[in-house]
Protein backbone atom coordinates (compact mmCIF):
# COMPACT_ATOMS: atom_id res chain seq x y z
CA UNK A 1 0.00 0.00 0.00
CA UNK A 2 2.58 2.32 1.08
CA UNK A 3 5.16 1.58 -2.17
CA UNK A 4 1.90 2.04 -4.64
CA UNK A 5 1.34 5.20 -3.00
CA UNK A 6 5.12 6.05 -3.08
CA UNK A 7 4.64 5.39 -7.08
CA UNK A 8 1.72 7.53 -7.43
CA UNK A 9 3.95 10.20 -5.54
CA UNK A 10 7.48 9.63 -7.94
CA UNK A 11 6.50 11.57 -10.92
CA UNK A 12 5.40 14.29 -9.12
CA UNK A 13 8.97 14.11 -6.83
CA UNK A 14 11.09 14.01 -10.17
CA UNK A 15 9.09 16.91 -11.35
CA UNK A 16 8.26 19.02 -8.68
CA UNK A 17 12.07 20.80 -8.99
CA UNK A 18 12.27 22.23 -12.23
CA UNK A 19 8.38 23.09 -12.12
CA UNK A 20 9.27 25.45 -9.02
CA UNK A 21 12.42 27.09 -10.44
CA UNK A 22 10.69 27.40 -13.50
CA UNK A 23 7.59 29.30 -12.08
CA UNK A 24 9.48 31.38 -9.45
CA UNK A 25 12.47 32.40 -11.86
CA UNK A 26 10.82 32.18 -15.54
CA UNK A 27 7.14 32.27 -15.32
CA UNK A 28 6.78 34.59 -12.76
CA UNK A 29 9.32 37.57 -13.93
CA UNK A 30 7.70 37.36 -17.45
CA UNK A 31 4.07 37.85 -15.73
CA UNK A 32 5.56 40.52 -13.63
CA UNK A 33 6.87 42.23 -16.89
CA UNK A 34 3.59 41.92 -18.51
CA UNK A 35 2.51 44.31 -15.60
CA UNK A 36 5.24 46.32 -15.30
CA UNK A 37 4.94 47.63 -18.58
CA UNK A 38 1.28 49.24 -17.89
CA UNK A 39 3.20 51.24 -14.67
CA UNK A 40 5.66 54.21 -14.54
CA UNK A 41 8.21 52.98 -12.51
CA UNK A 42 11.56 53.85 -11.77
CA UNK A 43 14.27 51.57 -9.85
CA UNK A 44 14.03 53.44 -6.57
CA UNK A 45 10.70 52.41 -6.33
CA UNK A 46 8.99 49.52 -5.09
CA UNK A 47 6.82 48.28 -7.20
CA UNK A 48 3.76 48.46 -5.55
CA UNK A 49 4.36 52.71 -5.59
CA UNK A 50 4.35 52.87 -9.25
CA UNK A 51 1.66 54.96 -10.56
CA UNK A 52 -0.63 52.89 -13.05
CA UNK A 53 -0.82 54.09 -16.37
CA UNK A 54 -2.20 51.67 -18.58
CA UNK A 55 -1.33 51.41 -21.99
CA UNK A 56 0.69 54.80 -22.14
CA UNK A 57 4.16 53.21 -22.51
CA UNK A 58 2.89 51.47 -25.03
CA UNK A 59 0.96 54.23 -27.38
CA UNK A 60 4.69 56.54 -26.26
CA UNK A 61 6.55 54.53 -27.60
CA UNK A 62 4.42 54.66 -31.14
CA UNK A 63 5.49 57.69 -31.19
CA UNK A 64 9.25 57.74 -30.14
CA UNK A 65 11.38 58.34 -33.09
CA UNK A 66 14.55 56.44 -31.37
CA UNK A 67 12.41 54.06 -30.42
CA UNK A 68 11.18 53.05 -34.18
CA UNK A 69 14.60 53.87 -35.19
CA UNK A 70 16.00 51.07 -32.74
CA UNK A 71 12.99 49.12 -33.89
CA UNK A 72 14.03 49.43 -37.75
CA UNK A 73 17.70 48.68 -36.73
CA UNK A 74 16.83 45.26 -35.41
CA UNK A 75 15.02 44.09 -37.94
CA UNK A 76 17.28 45.27 -40.41
CA UNK A 77 19.76 43.97 -38.48
CA UNK A 78 17.99 40.43 -38.33
CA UNK A 79 17.18 40.11 -42.09
CA UNK A 80 20.46 41.18 -43.50
CA UNK A 81 22.65 38.58 -40.45
CA UNK A 82 20.05 36.17 -41.45
CA UNK A 83 20.18 36.10 -45.27
CA UNK A 84 24.07 36.62 -45.20
CA UNK A 85 24.60 33.21 -43.16
CA UNK A 86 22.10 31.33 -44.71
CA UNK A 87 23.54 31.54 -48.07
CA UNK A 88 27.30 31.37 -46.92
CA UNK A 89 26.43 28.14 -44.85
CA UNK A 90 24.38 26.22 -46.81
CA UNK A 91 26.87 27.31 -50.04
CA UNK A 92 29.49 25.96 -47.69
CA UNK A 93 28.06 22.91 -46.78
CA UNK A 94 27.08 21.83 -50.13
CA UNK A 95 30.55 22.68 -51.42
CA UNK A 96 32.20 20.74 -48.32
CA UNK A 97 29.75 17.65 -48.47
CA UNK A 98 32.77 15.29 -49.61
CA UNK A 99 35.03 12.72 -48.16
CA UNK A 100 37.73 14.15 -47.24
CA UNK A 101 40.58 14.06 -44.51
CA UNK A 102 40.09 16.07 -41.53
CA UNK A 103 36.49 16.90 -41.63
CA UNK A 104 35.89 16.30 -38.41
CA UNK A 105 39.11 18.57 -37.03
CA UNK A 106 37.42 21.46 -39.53
CA UNK A 107 34.19 21.21 -37.48
CA UNK A 108 35.77 21.58 -34.10
CA UNK A 109 37.38 24.94 -35.70
CA UNK A 110 34.17 25.88 -36.87
CA UNK A 111 32.15 25.81 -33.67
CA UNK A 112 34.97 27.78 -31.60
CA UNK A 113 33.25 30.79 -32.66
CA UNK A 114 30.24 30.11 -31.05
CA UNK A 115 31.39 28.74 -28.26
CA UNK A 116 33.15 31.54 -26.94
CA UNK A 117 31.70 34.58 -25.34
CA UNK A 118 29.95 37.05 -27.06
CA UNK A 119 31.49 39.74 -24.75
CA UNK A 120 35.37 38.13 -26.35
CA UNK A 121 33.87 37.91 -29.54
CA UNK A 122 32.83 41.89 -29.64
CA UNK A 123 36.60 42.63 -27.79
CA UNK A 124 38.22 40.04 -30.23
CA UNK A 125 36.69 42.64 -33.07
CA UNK A 126 37.07 45.65 -31.50
CA UNK A 127 40.65 45.49 -31.22
CA UNK A 128 40.57 44.75 -35.02
CA UNK A 129 38.50 47.42 -36.19
CA UNK A 130 40.74 49.59 -34.33
CA UNK A 131 41.26 52.95 -36.18
CA UNK A 132 44.90 52.94 -36.04
CA UNK A 133 46.31 49.32 -34.16
CA UNK A 134 43.46 47.27 -35.69
CA UNK A 135 44.70 44.84 -38.17
CA UNK A 136 42.44 45.67 -41.10
CA UNK A 137 43.32 49.51 -41.36
CA UNK A 138 47.16 48.49 -41.07
CA UNK A 139 46.81 46.42 -43.75
CA UNK A 140 44.75 48.73 -45.60
CA UNK A 141 47.66 51.11 -44.91
CA UNK A 142 50.63 48.88 -45.71
CA UNK A 143 49.10 48.45 -49.40
CA UNK A 144 48.19 52.27 -49.25
CA UNK A 145 44.62 52.44 -49.32
CA UNK A 146 42.70 55.09 -47.15
CA UNK A 147 41.83 53.65 -43.66
CA UNK A 148 38.06 53.24 -43.11
CA UNK A 149 36.28 54.73 -39.77
CA UNK A 150 34.85 50.93 -38.81
CA UNK A 151 33.21 52.08 -36.19
CA UNK A 152 33.04 55.67 -36.24
CA UNK A 153 30.94 56.15 -39.08
CA UNK A 154 27.05 55.12 -38.50
CA UNK A 155 26.83 52.70 -42.18
CA UNK A 156 30.85 51.70 -41.41
CA UNK A 157 29.57 50.68 -37.89
CA UNK A 158 26.55 48.79 -39.09
CA UNK A 159 28.53 46.59 -41.54
CA UNK A 160 31.57 45.96 -38.90
CA UNK A 161 28.54 44.52 -37.28
CA UNK A 162 26.82 42.41 -39.08
CA UNK A 163 30.85 40.97 -40.15
CA UNK A 164 31.57 39.87 -37.11
CA UNK A 165 27.89 38.10 -35.88
CA UNK A 166 28.38 36.45 -39.82
CA UNK A 167 31.54 35.76 -38.16
CA UNK A 168 30.34 33.99 -35.43
CA UNK A 169 27.31 32.27 -36.49
CA UNK A 170 27.58 31.30 -40.30
CA UNK A 171 29.35 28.18 -38.47
CA UNK A 172 25.73 27.30 -37.37
CA UNK A 173 24.16 27.12 -40.44
CA UNK A 174 27.08 25.14 -41.62
CA UNK A 175 26.89 22.43 -39.20
CA UNK A 176 22.93 22.19 -39.35
CA UNK A 177 23.05 21.85 -43.26
CA UNK A 178 25.77 19.82 -43.34
CA UNK A 179 24.27 17.42 -40.68
CA UNK A 180 21.42 17.44 -42.87
CA UNK A 181 22.63 16.95 -46.10
CA UNK A 182 24.33 13.95 -44.82
CA UNK A 183 21.50 12.20 -43.54
CA UNK A 184 19.56 12.28 -47.18
CA UNK A 185 18.89 9.22 -48.23
CA UNK A 186 21.65 7.99 -50.89
CA UNK A 187 19.34 6.21 -53.23
CA UNK A 188 17.26 9.56 -54.31
CA UNK A 189 21.57 10.71 -54.99
CA UNK A 190 22.14 8.36 -56.90
CA UNK A 191 18.88 7.98 -59.17
CA UNK A 192 19.68 11.58 -59.99
CA UNK A 193 23.24 10.40 -61.00
CA UNK A 194 21.96 7.60 -63.04
CA UNK A 195 19.73 9.76 -64.69
CA UNK A 196 22.63 12.06 -65.37
CA UNK A 197 21.85 15.31 -63.30
CA UNK A 198 24.62 17.61 -63.68
CA UNK A 199 26.21 19.15 -59.83
CA UNK A 200 23.90 21.95 -60.14
CA UNK A 201 20.65 20.34 -61.30
CA UNK A 202 21.29 17.77 -58.45
CA UNK A 203 21.66 20.49 -55.81
CA UNK A 204 18.55 22.46 -57.44
CA UNK A 205 16.16 19.97 -57.75
CA UNK A 206 17.05 17.27 -55.27
CA UNK A 207 19.24 18.12 -52.52
CA UNK A 208 17.68 21.39 -51.54
CA UNK A 209 14.14 20.53 -51.54
CA UNK A 210 14.46 17.15 -49.35
CA UNK A 211 17.10 19.71 -46.85
CA UNK A 212 14.03 22.15 -46.87
CA UNK A 213 12.14 21.04 -44.01
CA UNK A 214 15.99 21.43 -41.59
CA UNK A 215 16.41 24.30 -43.42
CA UNK A 216 13.88 26.41 -42.60
CA UNK A 217 14.16 25.38 -38.78
CA UNK A 218 17.60 26.65 -39.10
CA UNK A 219 16.24 29.69 -40.42
CA UNK A 220 13.83 30.15 -37.77
CA UNK A 221 16.87 29.22 -34.84
CA UNK A 222 18.80 31.60 -36.18
CA UNK A 223 16.31 34.33 -36.32
CA UNK A 224 15.09 33.96 -33.14
CA UNK A 225 18.69 34.31 -31.77
CA UNK A 226 19.46 37.16 -34.32
CA UNK A 227 16.92 39.21 -32.54
CA UNK A 228 18.50 38.56 -28.72
CA UNK A 229 22.23 39.26 -29.85
CA UNK A 230 23.33 42.06 -27.82
CA UNK A 231 26.80 41.87 -25.96
CA UNK A 232 28.85 42.44 -29.27
CA UNK A 233 27.48 45.33 -30.31
CA UNK A 234 27.67 46.50 -27.01
CA UNK A 235 31.32 46.20 -27.10
CA UNK A 236 31.91 46.95 -30.11
CA UNK A 237 29.42 50.27 -30.46
CA UNK A 238 27.18 49.93 -27.74
CA UNK A 239 24.55 51.06 -30.30
CA UNK A 240 26.40 54.13 -31.61
CA UNK A 241 27.04 56.28 -33.75
CA UNK A 242 24.24 57.74 -32.88
CA UNK A 243 21.55 54.97 -32.95
CA UNK A 244 23.21 53.28 -36.39
CA UNK A 245 23.48 50.09 -34.60
CA UNK A 246 20.96 50.42 -31.48
CA UNK A 247 19.16 47.00 -31.40
CA UNK A 248 15.94 46.71 -29.37
CA UNK A 249 17.75 44.75 -26.74
CA UNK A 250 19.97 47.21 -26.60
CA UNK A 251 17.44 49.84 -26.09
CA UNK A 252 15.95 48.22 -23.66
CA UNK A 253 18.70 47.59 -21.23
CA UNK A 254 19.68 51.69 -21.64
CA UNK A 255 16.00 52.44 -21.27
CA UNK A 256 16.31 50.30 -17.88
CA UNK A 257 19.71 51.12 -16.44
CA UNK A 258 20.65 54.76 -18.03
CA UNK A 259 17.24 56.32 -18.34
CA UNK A 260 15.97 54.60 -15.22
CA UNK A 261 12.45 53.95 -16.67
CA UNK A 262 11.65 50.42 -15.71
CA UNK A 263 8.02 50.83 -17.02
CA UNK A 264 9.03 52.19 -20.73
CA UNK A 265 11.35 49.04 -20.76
CA UNK A 266 9.14 46.15 -20.05
CA UNK A 267 6.77 47.29 -22.76
CA UNK A 268 9.69 47.76 -25.37
CA UNK A 269 10.30 43.69 -24.25
CA UNK A 270 6.83 42.85 -24.70
CA UNK A 271 6.97 44.59 -28.25
CA UNK A 272 9.64 42.52 -28.83
CA UNK A 273 8.29 39.57 -27.55
CA UNK A 274 5.22 40.24 -29.71
CA UNK A 275 7.19 40.60 -32.74
CA UNK A 276 9.25 37.04 -32.20
CA UNK A 277 5.89 35.04 -31.48
CA UNK A 278 4.52 36.14 -34.26
CA UNK A 279 7.60 35.20 -36.56
CA UNK A 280 7.65 31.95 -34.81
CA UNK A 281 4.19 31.62 -35.52
CA UNK A 282 3.89 32.48 -39.03
CA UNK A 283 7.37 30.55 -39.77
CA UNK A 284 5.38 27.46 -38.24
CA UNK A 285 2.10 28.02 -40.24
CA UNK A 286 3.82 28.50 -43.12
CA UNK A 287 6.09 24.60 -42.37
CA UNK A 288 2.48 23.20 -42.13
CA UNK A 289 1.44 24.91 -44.95
CA UNK A 290 3.78 23.54 -46.81
CA UNK A 291 3.71 19.83 -45.46
CA UNK A 292 -0.27 19.84 -46.15
CA UNK A 293 0.05 20.76 -49.84
CA UNK A 294 3.18 17.84 -50.31
CA UNK A 295 0.66 15.55 -48.72
CA UNK A 296 -2.41 17.18 -50.67
CA UNK A 297 -0.21 16.08 -54.07
CA UNK A 298 1.03 12.81 -52.55
CA UNK A 299 -2.61 11.67 -52.54
CA UNK A 300 -3.45 13.25 -56.02
CA UNK A 301 -0.93 10.89 -57.83
CA UNK A 302 -1.66 7.99 -55.68
CA UNK A 303 -5.25 8.30 -57.05
CA UNK A 304 -4.07 9.09 -60.71
CA UNK A 305 -2.45 5.61 -60.72
CA UNK B 1 41.83 0.97 -37.08
CA UNK B 2 40.29 0.66 -41.06
CA UNK B 3 41.48 2.58 -43.49
CA UNK B 4 39.24 5.46 -44.45
CA UNK B 5 39.41 5.90 -49.10
CA UNK B 6 39.27 9.93 -49.31
CA UNK B 7 38.00 11.09 -52.54
CA UNK B 8 40.79 12.68 -54.46
CA UNK B 9 39.79 16.52 -54.71
CA UNK B 10 41.88 19.46 -56.49
CA UNK B 11 44.14 22.34 -55.04
CA UNK B 12 41.82 24.65 -55.05
CA UNK B 13 39.74 23.22 -52.96
CA UNK B 14 42.44 22.64 -50.71
CA UNK B 15 42.59 26.76 -50.68
CA UNK B 16 39.30 27.02 -49.81
CA UNK B 17 39.61 24.59 -46.94
CA UNK B 18 43.09 26.50 -45.79
CA UNK B 19 41.45 30.19 -46.11
CA UNK B 20 38.22 29.18 -44.16
CA UNK B 21 40.63 27.76 -41.55
CA UNK B 22 42.40 30.77 -41.38
CA UNK B 23 38.78 33.11 -41.41
CA UNK B 24 37.35 30.63 -38.64
CA UNK B 25 40.32 31.31 -36.21
CA UNK B 26 42.66 33.61 -37.19
CA UNK B 27 40.60 36.47 -34.67
CA UNK B 28 41.35 34.02 -31.76
CA UNK B 29 44.97 33.57 -32.93
CA UNK B 30 45.33 37.31 -32.75
CA UNK B 31 43.74 37.81 -29.61
CA UNK B 32 46.03 35.05 -28.06
CA UNK B 33 49.26 37.06 -29.76
CA UNK B 34 48.12 40.08 -28.61
CA UNK B 35 47.29 39.01 -25.51
CA UNK B 36 51.45 37.97 -25.44
CA UNK B 37 52.31 41.68 -26.50
CA UNK B 38 53.54 44.48 -24.10
CA UNK B 39 51.90 47.46 -25.23
CA UNK B 40 54.87 48.95 -26.70
CA UNK B 41 54.63 45.99 -29.28
CA UNK B 42 50.82 46.39 -29.67
CA UNK B 43 50.92 49.79 -30.22
CA UNK B 44 54.54 49.88 -32.85
CA UNK B 45 54.16 49.95 -36.72
CA UNK B 46 56.63 46.94 -37.28
CA UNK B 47 55.44 43.74 -38.04
CA UNK B 48 53.17 41.78 -35.75
CA UNK B 49 54.79 38.44 -35.87
CA UNK B 50 58.06 39.47 -34.50
CA UNK B 51 57.90 39.71 -30.63
CA UNK B 52 59.16 38.48 -27.66
CA UNK B 53 56.37 36.62 -25.95
CA UNK B 54 55.75 37.56 -22.61
CA UNK B 55 53.18 36.65 -19.75
CA UNK B 56 53.44 39.81 -18.73
CA UNK B 57 49.95 40.75 -18.98
CA UNK B 58 48.36 37.35 -17.41
CA UNK B 59 50.62 38.33 -14.24
CA UNK B 60 48.97 42.00 -13.93
CA UNK B 61 45.07 40.39 -14.69
CA UNK B 62 45.68 37.13 -12.36
CA UNK B 63 48.12 39.37 -9.66
CA UNK B 64 46.34 37.85 -6.40
CA UNK B 65 47.06 34.52 -7.07
CA UNK B 66 50.43 34.66 -7.66
CA UNK B 67 52.93 33.00 -5.64
CA UNK B 68 55.82 34.94 -6.46
CA UNK B 69 56.30 38.51 -6.89
CA UNK B 70 56.38 39.82 -9.95
CA UNK B 71 58.99 43.03 -10.60
CA UNK B 72 56.05 44.80 -12.76
CA UNK B 73 52.93 45.06 -10.87
CA UNK B 74 53.31 48.13 -8.57
CA UNK B 75 49.32 47.69 -7.69
CA UNK B 76 47.35 44.62 -7.76
CA UNK B 77 43.90 45.28 -9.26
CA UNK B 78 42.37 42.31 -7.59
CA UNK B 79 39.19 42.83 -9.57
CA UNK B 80 39.58 40.18 -12.23
CA UNK B 81 41.25 37.53 -9.98
CA UNK B 82 37.61 37.90 -7.60
CA UNK B 83 35.56 37.81 -10.74
CA UNK B 84 36.97 34.75 -12.01
CA UNK B 85 36.20 32.68 -9.06
CA UNK B 86 32.79 34.20 -8.71
CA UNK B 87 32.21 33.31 -12.47
CA UNK B 88 33.81 29.40 -11.75
CA UNK B 89 31.70 29.13 -8.76
CA UNK B 90 28.39 30.48 -10.45
CA UNK B 91 29.19 28.92 -13.61
CA UNK B 92 29.87 25.14 -12.06
CA UNK B 93 27.41 25.63 -9.40
CA UNK B 94 23.69 26.56 -12.28
CA UNK B 95 25.62 23.74 -14.29
CA UNK B 96 25.10 20.77 -11.52
CA UNK B 97 21.85 21.76 -10.25
CA UNK B 98 20.90 22.46 -13.78
CA UNK B 99 21.66 18.94 -14.53
CA UNK B 100 20.35 17.28 -11.36
CA UNK B 101 16.71 19.08 -11.75
CA UNK B 102 16.66 18.69 -15.44
CA UNK B 103 16.87 14.97 -15.48
CA UNK B 104 14.60 13.98 -13.17
CA UNK B 105 12.21 16.16 -14.71
CA UNK B 106 12.79 14.87 -18.10
CA UNK B 107 12.68 11.47 -16.96
CA UNK B 108 9.26 11.88 -15.08
CA UNK B 109 8.06 13.40 -18.54
CA UNK B 110 9.54 10.24 -20.41
CA UNK B 111 8.59 7.67 -18.19
CA UNK B 112 5.32 8.24 -16.83
CA UNK B 113 3.88 10.29 -19.63
CA UNK B 114 3.20 13.26 -18.33
CA UNK B 115 2.90 15.37 -21.52
CA UNK B 116 3.70 14.76 -24.71
CA UNK B 117 7.15 15.27 -26.78
CA UNK B 118 5.29 17.94 -28.85
CA UNK B 119 3.92 20.25 -25.01
CA UNK B 120 7.58 20.02 -24.10
CA UNK B 121 9.33 21.17 -27.78
CA UNK B 122 6.97 24.05 -28.36
CA UNK B 123 7.43 25.12 -24.29
CA UNK B 124 11.80 24.52 -25.19
CA UNK B 125 10.90 26.74 -28.16
CA UNK B 126 9.05 29.32 -26.28
CA UNK B 127 11.29 29.74 -23.54
CA UNK B 128 13.92 29.81 -26.43
CA UNK B 129 12.69 33.09 -27.96
CA UNK B 130 12.49 35.09 -24.55
CA UNK B 131 15.51 37.26 -24.93
CA UNK B 132 17.54 37.52 -22.10
CA UNK B 133 16.65 41.50 -21.89
CA UNK B 134 13.42 40.69 -21.54
CA UNK B 135 13.95 39.29 -17.71
CA UNK B 136 16.01 42.27 -17.06
CA UNK B 137 13.58 44.55 -16.02
CA UNK B 138 11.39 42.06 -13.93
CA UNK B 139 14.15 39.91 -12.98
CA UNK B 140 15.95 43.13 -11.55
CA UNK B 141 12.74 44.05 -9.86
CA UNK B 142 11.85 40.99 -8.30
CA UNK B 143 15.41 40.34 -7.00
CA UNK B 144 15.68 43.39 -4.91
CA UNK B 145 12.46 44.18 -4.14
CA UNK B 146 11.05 40.78 -3.09
CA UNK B 147 13.80 37.91 -2.98
CA UNK B 148 15.98 40.21 -1.86
CA UNK B 149 19.02 38.34 -3.40
CA UNK B 150 20.24 40.99 -5.53
CA UNK B 151 24.04 41.42 -5.08
CA UNK B 152 24.07 37.26 -4.35
CA UNK B 153 25.85 34.92 -6.27
CA UNK B 154 22.87 32.58 -5.17
CA UNK B 155 20.57 35.30 -7.33
CA UNK B 156 22.85 35.21 -10.40
CA UNK B 157 22.66 31.22 -9.83
CA UNK B 158 18.90 30.91 -10.25
CA UNK B 159 18.48 32.76 -13.06
CA UNK B 160 20.52 30.71 -14.92
CA UNK B 161 18.93 27.35 -13.77
CA UNK B 162 15.69 28.49 -14.48
CA UNK B 163 16.86 30.01 -18.44
CA UNK B 164 18.85 26.64 -18.82
CA UNK B 165 16.15 24.05 -18.21
CA UNK B 166 13.77 23.90 -20.98
CA UNK B 167 16.63 23.32 -23.39
CA UNK B 168 18.47 20.64 -20.92
CA UNK B 169 15.23 18.53 -19.92
CA UNK B 170 14.31 18.92 -23.68
CA UNK B 171 17.67 17.45 -24.79
CA UNK B 172 18.31 15.09 -22.14
CA UNK B 173 14.20 13.84 -22.97
CA UNK B 174 15.65 12.47 -26.26
CA UNK B 175 18.32 10.40 -24.71
CA UNK B 176 15.98 8.79 -21.67
CA UNK B 177 13.46 7.90 -24.68
CA UNK B 178 16.43 5.51 -26.03
CA UNK B 179 17.18 4.04 -22.62
CA UNK B 180 15.31 0.02 -23.02
CA UNK B 181 12.02 0.53 -20.62
CA UNK B 182 12.86 -3.67 -20.02
CA UNK B 183 16.72 -2.62 -18.37
CA UNK B 184 14.40 -0.42 -15.55
CA UNK B 185 11.75 -3.61 -15.43
CA UNK B 186 14.47 -5.88 -14.69
CA UNK B 187 15.98 -3.44 -12.11
CA UNK B 188 12.66 -3.09 -10.31
CA UNK B 189 11.93 -6.76 -10.07
CA UNK B 190 15.07 -7.19 -8.55
CA UNK B 191 13.60 -5.18 -5.64
CA UNK B 192 15.06 -1.50 -6.82
CA UNK B 193 13.36 1.39 -5.69
CA UNK B 194 12.39 4.18 -8.45
CA UNK B 195 14.85 6.19 -7.53
CA UNK B 196 17.65 3.67 -7.23
CA UNK B 197 16.48 2.67 -10.90
CA UNK B 198 16.99 6.26 -11.95
CA UNK B 199 20.41 6.92 -10.23
CA UNK B 200 22.46 3.17 -11.23
CA UNK B 201 20.29 2.57 -14.34
CA UNK B 202 19.55 5.45 -16.38
CA UNK B 203 21.59 7.73 -15.14
CA UNK B 204 24.97 6.05 -16.62
CA UNK B 205 23.56 5.08 -20.07
CA UNK B 206 22.24 8.44 -20.87
CA UNK B 207 26.49 10.29 -20.19
CA UNK B 208 26.47 11.88 -23.82
CA UNK B 209 23.35 13.44 -23.53
CA UNK B 210 24.24 14.55 -19.66
CA UNK B 211 27.84 15.97 -21.45
CA UNK B 212 26.10 17.92 -24.07
CA UNK B 213 23.76 19.16 -21.74
CA UNK B 214 26.77 20.16 -19.17
CA UNK B 215 28.69 22.05 -21.91
CA UNK B 216 25.70 23.80 -23.61
CA UNK B 217 24.33 24.96 -19.60
CA UNK B 218 28.07 25.55 -18.56
CA UNK B 219 28.79 27.83 -21.28
CA UNK B 220 25.79 30.13 -20.76
CA UNK B 221 26.31 30.97 -17.64
CA UNK B 222 30.08 31.17 -18.23
CA UNK B 223 29.02 33.96 -20.60
CA UNK B 224 26.11 35.51 -19.38
CA UNK B 225 26.70 39.75 -19.17
CA UNK B 226 23.46 41.08 -19.06
CA UNK B 227 21.51 39.42 -16.41
CA UNK B 228 24.69 39.26 -14.17
CA UNK B 229 25.21 43.13 -15.07
CA UNK B 230 22.07 43.98 -13.55
CA UNK B 231 21.91 41.27 -10.51
CA UNK B 232 25.89 41.57 -9.34
CA UNK B 233 27.53 43.97 -6.74
CA UNK B 234 30.95 44.27 -6.62
CA UNK B 235 31.86 40.91 -4.72
CA UNK B 236 29.85 39.08 -7.17
CA UNK B 237 30.73 40.27 -10.58
CA UNK B 238 31.56 38.17 -13.00
CA UNK B 239 34.23 38.02 -15.57
CA UNK B 240 32.01 39.20 -18.55
CA UNK B 241 31.01 42.15 -16.29
CA UNK B 242 34.56 42.82 -15.80
CA UNK B 243 35.71 42.77 -18.98
CA UNK B 244 32.75 45.30 -19.95
CA UNK B 245 33.39 47.68 -16.87
CA UNK B 246 37.02 47.94 -18.46
CA UNK B 247 36.44 48.39 -22.28
CA UNK B 248 34.29 51.72 -21.00
CA UNK B 249 37.61 53.74 -19.30
CA UNK B 250 38.81 56.26 -21.61
CA UNK B 251 42.27 54.31 -22.09
CA UNK B 252 42.01 50.59 -23.00
CA UNK B 253 45.24 48.25 -21.64
CA UNK B 254 44.94 46.16 -25.08
CA UNK B 255 47.17 43.48 -23.81
CA UNK B 256 45.54 42.97 -20.20
CA UNK B 257 42.37 43.11 -21.80
CA UNK B 258 43.10 40.43 -24.31
CA UNK B 259 44.55 38.60 -21.43
CA UNK B 260 41.50 38.69 -19.31
CA UNK B 261 38.92 38.12 -22.53
CA UNK B 262 41.81 35.03 -23.53
CA UNK B 263 40.86 33.62 -20.01
CA UNK B 264 37.28 33.19 -19.99
CA UNK B 265 37.56 31.77 -23.75
CA UNK B 266 39.59 29.22 -22.72
CA UNK B 267 37.28 27.31 -20.69
CA UNK B 268 34.72 27.13 -24.04
CA UNK B 269 37.83 26.27 -26.09
CA UNK B 270 38.77 23.18 -24.64
CA UNK B 271 35.26 21.63 -24.16
CA UNK B 272 34.91 22.06 -27.82
CA UNK B 273 38.38 20.45 -28.25
CA UNK B 274 37.47 17.42 -25.78
CA UNK B 275 33.65 17.29 -27.00
CA UNK B 276 33.11 18.83 -30.03
CA UNK B 277 30.93 15.40 -31.44
CA UNK B 278 28.23 15.86 -28.42
CA UNK B 279 28.50 19.82 -28.94
CA UNK B 280 27.42 18.79 -32.74
CA UNK B 281 25.31 16.31 -30.97
CA UNK B 282 23.05 19.15 -28.73
CA UNK B 283 23.08 21.64 -31.69
CA UNK B 284 21.55 19.46 -34.37
CA UNK B 285 19.33 16.95 -31.98
CA UNK B 286 16.74 19.92 -32.23
CA UNK B 287 16.59 20.80 -36.43
CA UNK B 288 17.55 17.23 -37.47
CA UNK B 289 15.53 14.89 -35.26
CA UNK B 290 12.51 17.39 -35.21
Amino acid sequence: MQTANANRLTPYLFLAPAALVMAVALLYPIGYMIYASFLDWNPSQRIGEAEFVGLKNYIGLLSDAAFRESFFVTLKFAAVVVTLEMVLGVGLALLLDRNIRGMSVLRTLFILPMMIAPIVVGLMWRYMYHPSVGIFNRTLKSLGFEPVPWLSDGSWAFASVVIADVWQWTPFIFILSLAALQSLPRSAMEAARIDGATGWQQIVYIKLPLMMPVLIVTLLLRLIDAFKVLEVILVLTNGGPGLSTEILSLRISRTASEFRELGEAAAMSNYLLILLVILTFAMFAYNKAVEARAARLRKAAEEDL
Amino acid sequence: MAEKIYDKQNPAFYALLVALVVMAVGPIVMMLTTSLKLNVDIMSDSSSLLFMPTLRNYETALCDFLWYEAPHIDYCDKTFGRALVNSLIIALVSTVLTLVIGCMAAYALVRFRFMGRDTVSLSTLAMRMVPPAVLLVPVFGIWTFQFQIDGTRAGIILVYVAMNLPFVIWILQSFIVQVPIQLEEAARMDGAGPFQVFFLVVLPLIKPGLAAAAIFTFRVAWNEFLLANALADRNSRTVPVTIVNSITEFDIDWGVIMATGMLLAIPPIIFTFVASRQIITGMTAGAVKG
